[in-house]
């Protein structure tokens, strides 16, 4: 027994008696509570921007990252586990751009857009995250072009939507103005058109691209040559 | 006994008004008021729904907050002075003494519950208002009782405090901590699945289910009844007594 503790004889009866009672009472009434069910819990709207900003505690970048995580895992509820396509997407639309808001310049939540919600197996919400992934790539398209891609790549081969991967691959071509962008990015449109059988205005976009001189890779300029020249060999078929 | 027990109680609640208690209060109401008021502002609809959420969850836990903080500095104060072995050295059983020390705190939380229910009850039904702040009260008694055991324990301020943190947040979040143990995620034919399912089960058995006290729906949707109260009544007084027995065990035990 340790110097600064009294035998337990020390304690008077009545607590000594009172403490395992009050014990079992403890676990006698948890036993009889109901067992904790699991419910989905509907998605709400987000709060407006300047409750967020309150909320960020001026740390919006930190903030934006914590609300990624959670509409991530939204999905898994305790003890419920919720498809993505079940989620109402006007709401993760805008819990998406509220958090572009606070980080503009995080990828997150376009990657989410467009990789994960955007690849969910119903035509119109992968629509929805599409035309999402679109506006915001219209607000900074050096930075999120790589998004606007997947989106075509999800409009041209998951939805079949050929003019729709068209607008996506125009829009790369028309609003990517940095060099460093790889060039295939803004050479798509020329690509989908093809696929389209819009073979002459496809020549007509390739022949100018390399009249441009924009095009510097000789290997790069050699492979889109011997393009054009299929393209002409088919004549415009 | 009970004049004793009543003259510590009414130190206790004297120390808050000379410790400026009543200021920090007034603090954290025009605190929560404001950050109610600028949600409220800037929400499209449900402006009043809003207000009510941001003024209730801010409330509860300033209440939690400074209830804790207070008796954490109090009685660590008091025994940095030598003051409880003063007053244990008089003819007086430890059970009096710690039973008025409580008794002075729930004061505290008393007066913190009506203050703060007065401004909430300006934006909802009073019935509503009156129910949510019964509930506020139950759930600081939990927290008055369970912060005076760890503060006799610990002594430390900032240990007690962890302590009060840890057993708050685990018991509010301990329903969803049991429905996680068995969730979608989980292997339930793994051995170790079962195993840590039974230890979270064995935790929450040992635990008020906090989960349940106060919700800020009785307010922003009306939906609170006197039959809800009755059952948190019931596991405030069930949970209060057990931890004043767990406090008085320790403290006849304890040679000062």
């Amino acid at each position: 027994m340790g110097a600064r503790e009294r035998s337990i004889a020390a304690v008077p009866l009545s607590v000594a008696a009172v403490l395992p009672l009050a014990l079992a009472a403890q676990l006698y009434w948890h036993h009889r509570l109901p067992a904790p069910s699991a419910s989905a819990t509907e998605l709400a709207a987000p709060p407006p921007r300047p409750v967020l900003e309150v909320a960020a505690a001026g740390d919006r970048t930190s903030f934006a990252k914590v609300l990624m995580l959670r509409l991530q895992a939204f999905d898994n509820q305790p003890g419920i586990s919720i498809p993505f396509r079940a989620l109402d997407y006007s709401r993760v639309i805008a819990w998406l751009g509220a958090i572009l808001r606070l980080d503009e310049r995080a990828a997150y939540p376009l990657l989410a857009a467009a990789r994960l919600y955007g690849e969910v197996p119903e035509p119109a919400k992968q629509r929805m995250m599409l035309e999402f992934v679109h506006e915001e790539f219209l607000k900074d398209p050096n930075r999120r072009w790589p998004w606007m891609a997947h989106a075509v790549f999800v409009a041209r081969h998951r939805l079949h939507d050929m003019p729709l991967a068209l607008r996506y691959a125009d829009a790369l071509a028309t609003h990517v103005t940095d060099t460093r962008v790889p060039s295939w990015v803004t050479q798509m449109n020329i690509f989908v058109r093809v696929d389209m059988g819009e073979t002459e205005a496809a020549k007509v976009l390739l022949g100018g691209l390399l009249e441009s001189g924009r095009v510097t890779d000789p290997a790069e300029r050699r492979f889109l040559m011997r393009r054009l020249e299929e393209l002409e060999r088919s004549g415009g078929k | 006994m009970w004049r004793q027990t009543k003259t510590i109680a009414g130190f206790t609640a004297l120390e808050a008004r000379r410790g400026r208690l009543l200021r920090l209060m007034a603090a954290t109401l025009l605190a929560a008021f404001l950050l109610s008021e600028i949600a409220a502002a800037a929400s499209v609809t449900e402006s009043n729904a809003i207000r009510l959420a941001f003024l209730a969850s801010t409330l509860r836990v300033a209440a939690v907050f400074v209830v804790a903080a207070f008796i954490a500095g109090s009685i660590a104060r008091e025994q940095a002075d030598k003051g409880s072995e003063m007053v244990l050295s008089l003819p007086l059983p430890r059970h009096v003494y710690y039973l008025g020390k409580l008794a002075g705190f729930a004061v505290i939380a008393v007066v913190i519950v009506v203050l703060y229910a007065l401004l909430v009850a300006l934006h909802s039904p009073f019935t509503q208002a009156l129910l949510w702040a019964a509930s506020l009260l139950c759930e600081l008694l939990i927290i008055v009782a369970f912060t005076l055991l760890c503060s006799f324990t610990f002594a430390q301020v900032p240990v007690v405090l962890s302590a009060v943190a840890a057993f708050y947040l685990l018991s509010r979040t301990m329903e969803a901590i049991r429905l996680m143990s068995r969730g979608p995620l989980v292997d339930a034919t793994e051995p170790s699945s079962r195993l840590i399912a039974a230890i979270v089960d064995g935790i929450a058995y040992a635990l008020p289910d906090l989960g349940r006290f106060t919700p800020t729906d009785w307010l922003v949707y009306q939906s609170g009844g006197i039959g809800e109260l009755v059952g948190i009544a019931a596991q405030t007084t069930i949970y209060v007594t057990l931890l004043v027995a767990a406090g008085l065990f320790d403290l006849y035990r304890r040679n000062f």
